[in-house]
C-alpha cells in the first residue's frame, strides 16, 4: 500500500491546491500517468504518479489546498494484497487465485524497455498499449500516425506524449503575482546558498546560423528550426563530457545525473519565468527538439506544464533571443549546479584569417556552483559548447 | 482576399499566439515583436499558422515581412496573387 503525496514542485513550494482528479478509485495507474492537476505558484501543473498500481481512495477533494507531502490518494501496488473493498481491477478472479498468483506483479506497459527512437515501424497494423490508446483518444491524436518505440514497434504512452501538436487541454491560466513570488523564493535561496562564479565567452557563430538557414530553405514552415534548438542541443551534448555541471546538489552533496534533461527558461509575457525540462535532450534530433520546445513553450505560456517537467531539469539554458542584449549573467536554479546563458546573435566585426569581417557573433555565459566545479572546467565547458556550434553537423 | 481581410487574419492568429495582447489596436507600421512582446518562437508560430490558413508557403527568408501588420498584409496579398497567377 502506498500513498500519492502532494509533490514538491520546486524548492520554494510549500503547499498546492488540488484542482482536478484525472483518476478515480478503482482506476489502474502506471508510473508516469498524469493523475491530478495541482495549482501552485507556478500555475496549474499536471502531476504524474511514480508507481504502478490501483487507486484505492482519494484522500483530498478537488479545490482543497494542502501542504507538500500530504497524502492525496492511497495506491495499492500490483504486488500487494487485494484491498478489502475490491476495486474494479481485482474481481472474483483474483480472490480465487492462490495468493502468489494474485499478488504477482502484472506486466505493465510502464515496465517496457526504454524507447529506442530509431526502431523500425512494422508494416503490420498499428500496435499500441492500452494506456497509449487511451491517451491518444483523450488528446484526439491519431495513433496510427505515431512511430512506436515499444517492443515490435508498439506505440507506448510516451510516444503519444511525444507526438507533435496534440490539442492542448484548457487549464487555468498563470497567476503572475504568484509566479513572481516563486521566482523570488527560488532566486533568493540560490543567491543565499550557492557560491556562484561566472564566465563569459564570445565567438563566431556564423556556421550555426548558416546551418539553420540551409536546413530551413527546403522545409515547409512547420518543419523549420530555430537557432535556439541548436543552442540547447549543444549544451546537452557538452554535458556528456562535463558531468559536474549536470545534476543536483542535495543534503549529501552533489549527485551527478546520468540523464541530461535541459531546462529551457521561458519568459511569460507580462513578467514571469519558468524553466521546464526537455527530457533526454541530448538524444533528440534537432527537429524533434524543436517540436518539443515549441510544444513546451506554448504550454508554459498557457499555464499547463507537467510536474516532472518542473522538477527534472539537470541543468538550465537561458537564451535571450533576437531581441535581447549581448550577454547575460544567469542565476542557478536550485538544486541544479549550473546554468548556461546565450545573448542575442549580433553582426560584429570579427578577425578571420587576419582580416576583419562582419560575422554573426554570439556570447555564451556560465554560472557555476563553486561547491562542485571551478572556473577552469567551466571555461573548458564553454569552449566545448562553442566547438559544437562551430560544427553544427555534429548536433 | 483584400488587404483588410488579410490584416484581420494576422490579428486573429496573433490572438491565438498572444491572447493577452490586443493585436487589433497595433499601428500598421509598429514592430509586433516590440509592441506585443513576441519572440522568435511566436513569429515562427505566426508563419506556420498563416501559411496553413492561406495555403501558401512563406519562405523562412520572408518571415521578416510579418513583423508589422502593414508589411505582413501587403506581403500576404502579393503571395496570394502570385499563387493565383495574377502576378508574375
Amino acid at each position: 500500500m502506498g500513498t500519492f503525496n502532494m509533490p514538491s514542485l520546486g524548492a520554494d513550494m510549500e503547499a498546492g491546491t488540488l484542482v482536478e482528479w484525472l483518476k478515480r478509485p478503482g482506476d489502474t495507474v502506471q508510473r508516469g500517468d498524469i493523475v491530478a492537476v495541482v495549482e501552485t505558484e507556478k500555475g496549474a501543473i499536471e502531476v504524474e504518479i511514480f508507481e504502478d498500481g490501483t487507486v484505492e481512495a482519494l484522500l483530498v477533494g478537488e479545490g482543497e489546498k494542502v501542504p507538500v507531502g500530504t497524502p492525496l490518494a492511497r495506491i495499492v501496488g500490483p504486488g500487494e494484497a487485494t484491498p478489502p473493498k475490491p476495486a474494479a481491477e481485482a474481481g472474483p478472479v483474483a480472490e480465487m487465485l492462490p495468493p502468489e498468483a494474485a499478488s504477482a506483479p502484472k506486466p505493465l506497459v510502464a515496465t517496457l524497455p526504454q524507447p529506442t527512437p530509431e526502431a523500425p515501424r512494422p508494416a503490420a497494423a498499428v500496435r499500441g498499449s492500452p494506456a497509449a490508446r487511451r491517451l491518444a483518444a483523450e488528446l484526439g491524436v491519431d495513433i496510427s500516425a505515431i512511430r512506436g518505440s515499444g517492443p515490435g514497434g508498439a506505440v507506448i504512452r510516451a510516444d503519444v506524449e511525444r507526438a507533435p501538436n496534440p490539442p492542448e487541454k484548457e487549464r487555468p491560466g498563470i497567476d503572475l503575482d504568484q509566479m513572481r513570488r516563486a521566482i523570488a523564493a527560488a532566486m533568493a535561496r540560490s543567491k543565499r546558498e550557492i557560491p556562484h562564479y561566472y564566465l563569459s565567452h564570445s565567438f563566431d557563430a556564423s556556421a550555426a546560423r548558416e546551418a539553420v538557414d540551409e536546413f530551413n530553405a527546403g522545409q515547409p514552415p512547420e518543419g523549420r528550426i530555430l537557432l535556439g534548438a541548436l543552442l540547447v542541443k549543444a549544451v546537452a551534448l557538452a554535458m556528456r563530457d562535463f558531468p559536474e555541471f549536470n545534476g543536483a546538489f542535495g543534503p549529501e552533496g552533489f549527485r551527478p545525473s546520468e540523464a541530461i534533461h535541459v531546462g529551457v527558461a521561458v519568459a511569460v509575457r507580462g513578467g514571469g519565468l519558468a524553466a521546464p525540462a526537455i527530457h533526454d535532450t541530448d538524444r533528440l534530433s534537432l527537429p524533434d527538439l524543436m517540436a518539443r520546445m515549441r510544444d513546451m513553450i506554448g504550454r508554459v505560456r498557457r499555464g499547463g506544464f507537467r510536474s516532472s517537467e518542473l522538477s527534472d531539469p539537470t541543468v538550465t539554458v537561458s537564451s535571450l533571443g533576437e531581441r535581447g542584449v549581448e550577454s547575460l549573467l544567469p542565476i542557478i536554479y536550485p538544486p541544479q549546479v549550473a546554468i548556461v546563458g546565450f545573448g542575442a546573435l549580433r553582426q560584429r566585426p570579427w578577425v578571420v584569417d587576419d582580416k576583419v569581417q562582419a560575422r554573426s557573433v554570439l556570447n555564451v555565459s556560465l554560472a557555476g556552483d563553486h561547491r562542485v566545479s571551478d572556473g577552469h572546467r567551466g571555461a573548458l565547458l564553454l569552449r566545448r559548447i562553442e566547438e559544437l556550434l562551430q560544427k553544427p553537423e555534429t548536433l | 482576399m483584400t488587404r483588410e481581410e488579410l490584416r484581420a487574419a494576422i490579428v486573429e492568429e496573433l490572438g491565438e499566439i498572444a491572447p493577452e495582447a490586443d493585436a487589433a489596436s497595433v499601428a500598421d507600421d509598429a514592430d509586433l515583436r516590440e509592441t506585443l512582446d513576441l519572440d522568435s518562437m511566436d513569429i515562427f508560430n505566426l508563419v506556420v499558422a498563416l501559411s496553413r490558413r492561406l495555403g501558401i508557403d512563406i519562405p523562412d527568408a520572408d518571415a521578416g515581412h510579418l513583423v508589422t501588420l502593414g508589411g505582413g498584409s501587403e506581403y500576404l496579398e502579393l503571395s496570394l496573387r502570385r499563387k493565383s497567377g495574377a502576378c508574375p
